[in-house]
Order: C-alpha cells, then sequence, then structure tokens
C-alpha cells in the first residue's frame, strides 16, 4: 500500500467512532496492543526528548526500503505514534521524504501535532522525513 | 466529609467574581471549560483586560520623557501602578522594579551578585523545590565565579529540611534563593524562619513569590525579605510584566542590570551616571500597558480581599484532596501540612500526559510534566506529574468535574 493509501484507509477506520471516547479507547489499545521497538534500539540516541513524554525512534534500511520502529512512556502517544509507524514504514526514502501528511488531521487529532503539546510526536514526524532525506541522499551518493 | 459539592462554603459571590472573567465562559470540546491550570497563568478579569484597552485607546504614549498630555497621562498611569505594586507588597514604591516576570526580575540579581558580590569559594543556597528560572541563574553565576550551588533537602513529605538548611549557613554563603510556594508541591515554605536564621548569619534572602502573590499576603517589611520576585499573569494581571521588590540598601548596591534609556542620569562617550533605584534598572521603554495592567490587578485582588481568596482556596483545596483520594490508586505527589492550590497527583503507573489528553477531552484544563521543576521530579523519580491548581473563580462543581473527569481517563486507560 502507498503512503496515501495507508492514510486514506485509517481516516477510514476512524469514521465509525462515535464520540471522542471511541476513539481514544481505540488508540489507547493500539498503544497496548503494538510491541514496537527491540529494547536493544530503546538507547539515549533513539530518544527523541518532549516536554511531555518520550519518544524512540529507531530506522533502519531493509531492501530499499525504510523500516522504523518506536516506542514512547506515554499511551496514547505510543498508540499515535504506532498509526504513524502504520503509514510511513516499509516505503521508500524518497516516497516518506516527499508524502504529505494530512491523516492527523483528518481524524481530529491535529492537537497532538501542536507544538506547544510537546509531545514528540511532532519531532518524530520530522526525525522521520530527516532519516528519508538522508538516506536518500546516501542512496543519489552510491 | 465536612463540605459537599452542594454546599456553597463560605463564598457567597463565586458566580459574581466568574463573570468578571470573560473567558471561563467558553465551551472547550463540547464541555464548560474547567479552568485548573492557574498555577501557569491565571485568566483575566474585565477590571485588567479594561485598563489595558483604555490605556491604548485613550493614552497609548511613552513615559518618563514628553512634555505633552498623553505623555504626562501614561506616567502617571505607569507610576500610579507601580504605587499599587508597593501598597500590594507592603513596600515603598522606590523599592518597585518593573520586570518582565519573575524570571527576568532573579536574573536581575543573580547578575548584580555575579559582577559585585559573588567571589570564587563563595556559596549560594537554593532549594530542591525550585523551579527552573531559581536555579539556572545561580547556575551560571556560580559557574562563572567559581563558586558552588548547594540545595536544601526536602522530606518525602515535600517540606524543606530546615535542620539541615541551619546547618548549611556560614560565612560563604552570599544569598538564600528560595520559593515561598512550591508551584509543583504547592508547599508554602516557613519563609520567615528561613529569613531569620539567614538574617542571624548577615545573609540576605530572596523569595520567589510567583505562586505566593495570588495566594497569601505579601508584606515584605514583616518578612524583612531583601528581595522577592513575581509575576503578573499569576496574580490575574496580564503576561510580559513583573516585579522585583529590593530593600533600598540593596538596589543602591546592586549595579545596573541592562544599559539603555530611563536608567541614566548623565551620558558622555566617556562616562554615564545611572539614575536612581528604581528607574536605574528599568533600562528602555518599559511595558507601560502591561504595568498598568498589572496595577489593575493587584487592585482588583486588593479589593476581593487576600484573606478571604486564601480562606475560600483553602476551602476548595481541602475539598478537592478529599475528593480526589477516593480514586483507586491515585497518590499525591506533595503532601506538606502548609499547603497552598497547587495539587500534584498520579495514578497508578499511567503517565502525566495520557491523563492530561483525555481531561482535555472533557474540557478540563490541567498542567502536566515536569513543571519545570526536573530536580525535583527526580527526587520523587517520575518522570513529572499532573497538577490542578486553583484560583478564586474556581468551584466546587468544578473539583467535582475534574474527579469524574480523571475517574473516566482511567477506566479508559485501563
Amino acid at each position: 500500500m502507498t503512503i496515501k493509501e495507508q492514510q486514506d484507509r485509517i481516516i477510514e477506520d476512524f469514521e465509525v467512532f462515535g464520540d471522542w471516547m471511541e476513539k481514544y479507547e481505540y488508540i489507547i489499545q493500539l498503544g497496548k496492543d503494538l510491541p514496537l521497538i527491540d529494547p536493544k534500539y530503546k538507547t539515549d540516541d533513539n530518544l527523541i526528548r518532549g516536554c511531555q513524554s518520550k519518544v524512540w525512534l529507531h530506522a533502519e534500511l531493509q531492501e530499499g526500503k525504510l523500516v522504523f520502529s518506536a516506542d514512547s512512556d506515554a499511551v496514547i502517544t505510543k498508540g499515535l505514534v504506532g498509526l504513524v509507524i502504520q503509514v510511513l514504514s516499509h516505503q521508500t526514502p524518497k516516497d516518506i521524504a516527499e508524502a504529505e501528511i494530512y491523516f492527523i488531521e483528518a481524524i481530529g487529532l491535529n492537537s497532538h501535532l501542536s507544538p506547544t503539546r510537546s509531545n514528540g510526536l511532532l519531532s518524530m514526524l520530522k526525525q522521520i522525513k530527516l532519516y528519508a532525506i538522508g538516506y536518500q541522499a546516501k542512496s543519489m551518493q552510491n | 466529609m465536612e463540605t459537599t459539592a452542594t454546599q456553597n462554603i463560605i463564598w457567597p459571590d463565586v458566580e459574581l467574581i466568574r463573570n468578571e472573567f470573560p473567558i471561563l465562559q467558553q465551551t472547550v470540546n463540547g464541555n464548560p471549560l474547567v479552568y485548573l491550570d492557574n498555577g501557569a497563568t491565571t485568566q483575566k478579569p474585565v477590571q485588567v483586560i479594561r485598563s489595558m484597552q483604555e490605556y491604548y485607546t485613550g493614552y497609548n504614549s511613552n513615559v518618563h520623557r514628553g512634555v505633552h498630555t498623553l505623555s504626562q497621562k501614561a506616567t502617571s498611569a505607569y507610576e500610579a501602578a507601580r504605587h499599587q505594586v508597593a501598597s500590594f507588597i507592603g513596600a515603598n514604591h522606590t523599592e518597585v522594579i518593573f520586570t518582565k516576570g519573575t524570571t527576568d526580575a532573579i536574573n536581575l540579581v543573580a547578575s548584580g551578585f555575579r559582577k559585585e558580590f559573588l567571589n570564587e569559594g563563595d556559596e549560594v543556597i537554593i532549594s530542591t523545590m525550585e523551579h527552573h528560572s531559581n536555579i539556572v541563574p545561580w547556575q551560571l553565576a556560580c559557574e562563572e565565579k567559581k563558586a558552588h550551588l548547594k540545595v536544601i533537602p526536602i522530606t518525602d513529605k515535600g517540606e524543606l529540611e530546615m535542620d539541615v538548611f541551619e546547618s548549611m549557613l556560614n560565612p560563604r554563603v552570599k544569598i538564600v534563593a528560595v520559593t515561598w510556594i512550591s508551584n509543583s508541591l504547592g508547599t508554602i515554605n516557613p519563609v520567615k524562619d528561613i529569613i531569620r536564621l539567614a538574617h542571624a548569619q548577615g545573609i540576605p534572602v530572596l523569595l520567589d513569590a510567583a505562586q505566593a502573590a495570588p495566594h497569601i499576603q505579601i508584606r515584605v517589611r514583616d518578612l524583612d525579605v531583601d528581595f522577592l520576585a513575581l509575576s503578573g499573569h499569576k496574580v490575574y494581571g496580564p503576561t510580559g510584566i513583573g516585579i522585583l521588590y529590593g530593600k533600598e540598601s540593596w538596589l543602591e548596591k546592586l549595579p545596573p542590570y541592562q544599559g539603555g534609556g530611563d536608567m541614566i542620569k548623565h551620558v558622555t562617550f566617556a562616562k554615564t551616571t545611572y539614575n536612581e533605584a528604581p528607574l536605574k534598572f528599568e533600562a528602555g521603554t518599559p511595558a507601560i500597558c502591561e504595568a498598568i495592567g498589572l496595577g489593575a490587578a493587584m487592585a482588583y485582588v486588593t479589593q476581593l480581599g487576600i484573606h478571604k481568596i486564601q480562606a475560600y482556596e483553602h476551602q476548595l483545596t481541602k475539598y478537592a484532596i478529599a475528593q480526589l483520594s477516593t480514586i483507586p490508586q491515585l497518590r499525591f505527589i506533595g503532601e506538606a501540612k502548609n499547603r497552598a492550590a497547587a495539587i500534584s497527583f498520579l495514578i497508578g503507573d499511567h503517565h502525566p500526559s495520557d491523563v492530561g489528553v483525555l481531561l482535555d477531552q472533557q474540557g478540563i484544563a490541567v498542567r502536566t510534566g515536569h513543571h519545570c521543576t526536573q530536580p525535583l521530579m527526580e527526587r520523587f523519580n517520575i518522570p513529572g506529574t499532573v497538577r490542578a491548581s486553583l484560583a478564586v473563580y474556581n468551584t466546587t462543581e468544578e473539583i467535582d468535574r475534574l474527579v469524574d473527569g480523571v475517574r473516566k481517563a482511567v477506566t479508559l486507560l485501563g
């Protein structure tokens, strides 16, 4: 699935929720269900510090595609991080670098992207883009 | 239970007070706003908003400069605000310096001490429960001068270990800088004892009164405090304005903080002579409108009566603690005997930010995180807390909303 298709699928999933409680229940469940990162990657180097919660992000290139794994100490952030990974993992650096991320706003969670919230999600998205651009530049050199 | 939600506890006019705060009359995420983040900043009454609007629509002009009518009007209002603040804290108006806020005020003093009074091997005493704004300026000063920053430890309940403090005092200590009320724990520190003990050894004391100003009466003469800093926006005034109180003798000794207009007597390229305090410390065009707004805020609090506010908030805090205590797995961070209206807590292993997000969905504004007191969070070995901090316009009904909201959040978090 392309990044766009992944995003549209999530937007569709969220349409069934009647109220905020159902929505957050789902995100919390996502956060709990996803063992997102190999503990050996939960290092200070991979830590993205937010004011509120921590996010660890690990990236590696597998057969030309970027594979991300991540974790957070806050379960809601972890659920959101899980959604971002569903969308952007196993895509090429080029596609990630060029991708427009619209699903967070579309499912009504853009408050989590507010810089004042500083929960690490925004920093994580930036970091993913940086990885993508970095790997893209590297592949061009090669 | 001494109080219940349906009882109207000793404060008959809380609805009238709420009507004076336009911002409170709104819904957030479909629910009437419950604003419990007053420790971060308080909302502003119409009296303050109006005073600032009148300034910009009626007499905006620079102060201390012009002979024209508007400038004189602005200067009068600006200086009247200084008098209002002085009377609020029981000081002489010449001892009140307008600053950007508490942080700026502490930096002013720390910078002066760094330049004039602090030498290699000297010590500065702060406490474990300080806000970063009363840590970092002293840390910078100590680093530069090779002086030592000493920290008063606290108990598990969040109270200063006063016997340790006493043993820390010695002739190398150049200043004691502590908070009056902890923004994270709500602890009211025994500042009179701190000042008495420090003065017994000839050591001056700076009080961070940012959290104290909205909640308890400040009388600088009774306290005999040397410096006191507070922020306008935490006491129903605007942001960008605060004050430093300094004893006249100290303000004479303290060197200027920044150079510029207003703080000078005479300038030549060879030498500048400085104005007297407080203007010596107010370089450049000040935040005139904000100062006037702060004056209006202090007039507002004075008119309500700080003792009345304190009594009401005390009841409300007691009620909040009693109600929150009924939530399973909730533990309070900070259980000082003498405390103000900031209530920090954690629930089981739930991350404070998760609880905060779910409260926000219900229209309830609390603060989550480390509250700019990271060393204190480390002392308790926690990532942060959920903090509900109350103000005079909060009600028992809002406390009930908070408690219901927390219960709902806990259910969702599982």
